[in-house]
């Protein structure tokens, strides 16, 4: 494996992630290692919240995959991240219909309260990072703003802050 | 399987279902064009992303044009009407070209694949005089790391040839489509710098770049400006298989040995001696033979593996740094040579090291990483100071106005130019190890092979993995494997992994078919043939030598009896031999 200096805090998190992948008994000359490449990637982002490169070489070595191949799935698909997210990620569609209800302005609103901009760095305090994406299927609910799993419908610039204050209280 | 009847251009023709509509029409010598399509990458596999659309054609009965490198003909097609060149197909793929050169830089005169480029090629046939569609470009870095690749993704039109060949063909696995869309890239993992990834610089990624995104670096200059110096003596080794391939680029015959046209070729460009790697191979093999002997007599420390060629060097220190210790700790031929001119030669002609300048002519990209091993320095002294590949030697003959068809024929010079038929075969796939069993035969029995004996018939060919049982002498049997392509050098190794004892001698190449086939040769341009007749030119040049035996070489003798003593002798294993790194970072 990769030989950065892995943290000793992550040890525990590396540790999960190995046990992941080992539930999923993948051999070096199973030809169906990369379709479960995908699920791994998940679940290791999910452990990490996001995926630097110590954690992709990792789940390459564990796979019998190139650090390439894991690489070249991370960087194809929206979800996966190679930044660290904050705890909480406000996703803000802007798919055609969150966009012509308005979407484009809960978006600046969100980052002029914050003062960061959407896929850059989370908030110096490490609880909020912004990103824009399309379209989560709730078209029905536009403008669509969503906070980690959860989803709020028919959002304005206003109620976006109310959003951010509640999840900053809790902290 | 069944046949199928069908119609191209209006010509009936019968085929095997599964033969697809380019295969069908190549046999009706119907030219359809390709540009992603590359048929015969090495070890089996070709590139069919049908990525490109530049084979477009019209079927009847189809609403849309179909790709015809991806379109298998298939045992439900009875009676299928293709046209290939229909006003649809024509301005479709006119199209298509125009969509990639949109994104392509228009630098064709200064570009190093000018006239060696298949889209430019493409581009001269259909006569595209304007690009109608002019919008964002992709501009990226070019990434030159690594002293022997150069990348320049502004050129890159996405055909994954490159990729292809790095993780199916050598498993090497350097390269990756990267990102999605209009920015989606070939490229490394996380867009790391080449020389940071698992790459071995083997060059097969050059071979196939249908453009100039993926290119060597050239030393060319520097070799202009050290022959204009008139402070250095500059001299130059050739590698076995360079000799096979530059007169394809001259109008001789593919494969066809040049040797002494190449050496007159060399004295013309202004190289103060020109002398032969072969005789560094046949000194290789004095070492190693030596080597293989005292392992097989212990016992210990087997197999062992043949470490000529730096591409499978690199590739195991990054994939099996468990293995580091079972390959033959003699350095390469190359190396070897520039370590004995630095030392003996300079001291011979009485002159410094620093003023002594070694040029090599190599068929090899990954050379160029090799000369610049921190480790093949003396105070910062390179052995090797500049590698050209035999492309980039051929540009310099024609830049100097030097044509091989006219030039005088010549004889390499001495102290470091002869060398035995033993020596040719380095540059093939079973070469090595042949020429190695040969003097291993001497040592082991105190007496020479003699006539037909001295060709080892079972380690020759272009297949990727060869094995045979050698009996060296009565009792002393020796299985052997022979892998070219560094996807069969990992079935090999991974052999080695589980069962140690199966194999006692083992040779390596990076490049399928051997360095006649190496990153830095003329282009194949997809013409495996060209392979088979370079094989058979090296084995030609070996026949015709009386001298077939490294230990025969009386320069090698010479050379051990004034200065090196004897083989793995204590100077020998200072300027020969070398050791080995985990390259993984």
């Amino acid at each position: 494996m990769c030989k950065n200096s892995l943290s000793p805090a992550l040890a525990d998190k590396f540790a999960a992630l190995e046990a992941y992948i080992a539930d999923l008994n993948i051999t070096r000359d199973d030809a169906r290692r990369r379709g479960r490449l995908i699920q791994v990637l998940h679940r290791a982002q999910q452990i990490f919240g996001y995926l630097p490169r110590e954690v992709q070489c990792f789940v390459a070595e564990k796979m019998y995959l190139q650090e390439a191949d894991v690489s070249g799935v991370v960087s194809f698909y929206n979800y996966f991240t190679t930044k660290p997210k904050g705890k909480y990620c406000i996703n803000v569609c802007l798919g055609t219909a969150c966009y012509v209800k308005g979407a484009e302005k809960v978006l600046s609103e969100i980052e002029r309260v914050l003062g960061v901009k959407a896929d850059t760095n989370p908030t110096e305090d490490g609880l909020f990072s912004v990103s824009a994406l399309r379209c989560v299927g709730a078209c029905g609910l536009a403008p669509v703003v969503m906070v980690n799993e959860k989803v709020y419908g028919k959002v304005t610039p206003a109620m976006a802050v109310e959003i951010i204050n509640e999840y900053k209280q809790r902290g | 399987m069944k046949q199928v009847n069908i119609t191209i251009n209006g010509v009936p023709l019968t085929v095997p279902e599964g033969t697809t509509i380019l295969e069908a029409a190549r046999m009706l010598n119907i030219n359809i064009p390709t540009l992603c399509y590359y048929e015969k990458l090495g070890c089996g596999v070709g590139n069919k992303p049908a990525s490109c659309r530049v084979c477009v054609v019209e079927v009847e009965r189809r609403r849309n044009l179909a790709p015809a490198c991806a379109t298998p003909i298939t045992a439900f097609d009875e009676g299928m009407v293709i046209h290939t060149n229909t006003q649809r197909a024509l301005k479709a793929r006119r199209t298509v070209l125009e969509l990639i050169m949109s994104d392509h830089p228009q630098t064709c005169l200064t570009c190093a694949k000018n006239q060696d480029c298949e889209l430019q090629t493409l581009a001269a046939e259909f006569g595209i005089s304007e690009i109608e569609y002019q919008g964002a470009t992709n501009r990226i870095p070019k990434d030159a790391s690594s002293n022997a690749i150069m990348r320049d993704l502004s050129k890159c039109i996405r055909c994954r040839r490159c990729e292809t060949v790095c993780s199916k063909v050598q498993t090497v696995g350097a390269l990756t489509g990267y990102g999605r869309g209009f920015s989606a890239k070939v490229a490394t993992a996380g867009m790391m710098p080449l020389a940071d990834t698992s790459c071995t610089f083997c060059g097969q990624c050059v071979n196939v770049c249908p453009t100039g995104a993926i290119t060597g670096i050239s030393y060319v200059k520097q070799v202009w400006a050290a022959l204009n110096d008139p402070s250095k003596t500059v001299i130059v080794q050739t590698a076995p298989a360079v000799r096979v391939a530059v007169g394809q680029e001259f109008g001789f015959e593919p494969g066809v040995p040049v040797t002494k046209r190449l050496v007159g070729g060399l004295r013309a460009l202004g190289f103060d001696k020109v002398f032969d790697t072969n005789f560094a191979a046949d000194l290789t093999i004095m070492e190693e033979a030596n080597e293989i002997v005292q392992r097989l007599k212990s016992g210990q420390n087997l197999p062992i593996l043949t470490s000529c060629c730096p591409g499978w060097i690199n590739f195991l220190e990054y994939q099996f740094p468990d293995l580091l210790n079972i390959p033959s700790s003699c350095k390469s031929p190359q190396q070897m040579f520039g370590a004995i001119a630095k030392s003996y030669y300079a001291a011979k002609l009485g002159i410094d090291p620093k003023d002594l300048v070694v040029v090599s002519v190599m068929p090899c990209q990954a050379k160029k990483y090799e000369a610049s091993r921190p480790e093949f320095a003396n105070d910062e002294v390179r052995d090797v100071d500049y590698v050209v590949t035999t492309r980039e030697l051929c540009r310099m003959f024609k830049e100097a106005g030097v044509n091989l068809q006219g030039i005088a024929e010549s004889e390499y010079d001495s102290p470091l130019g002869e060398s035995s038929g033993a020596a040719d075969i380095f540059g093939v796939t079973g070469g090595v190890l042949e020429a190695a069993l040969r003097t291993v035969y001497y040592l082991v029995n105190g007496k020479n092979l003699e006539g037909d004996a001295v060709n080892f018939r079972d380690v020759r060919g272009l297949e990727g993995v060869k094995e045979a049982s050698v009996t060296v002498a009565p009792g002393l049997t020796v299985n052997v494997a022979v892998a070219s392509g560094l996807g069969n050098a990992r079935k090999v190794l991974e052999i080695v992994r589980k069962d140690p004892g199966r194999f006692q001698a083992i040779e390596i190449m990076a490049c399928p078919g051997g360095c006649i086939n190496g990153g830095g040769q003329p282009y194949l341009h997809g013409n495996a043939d060209l392979l088979e007749s370079r094989m058979k030119g090296l084995y030609a040049e070996d026949e015709a030598k009386t001298l077939r035996l490294s230990h025969e070489n009386a320069d090698i003798k010479q050379l051990y009896a004034e200065f090196l003593g004897e083989p793995g002798s204590e100077k020998a294993h200072h300027l020969l031999h070398t050791c080995y790194h985990c390259r993984k970072k």
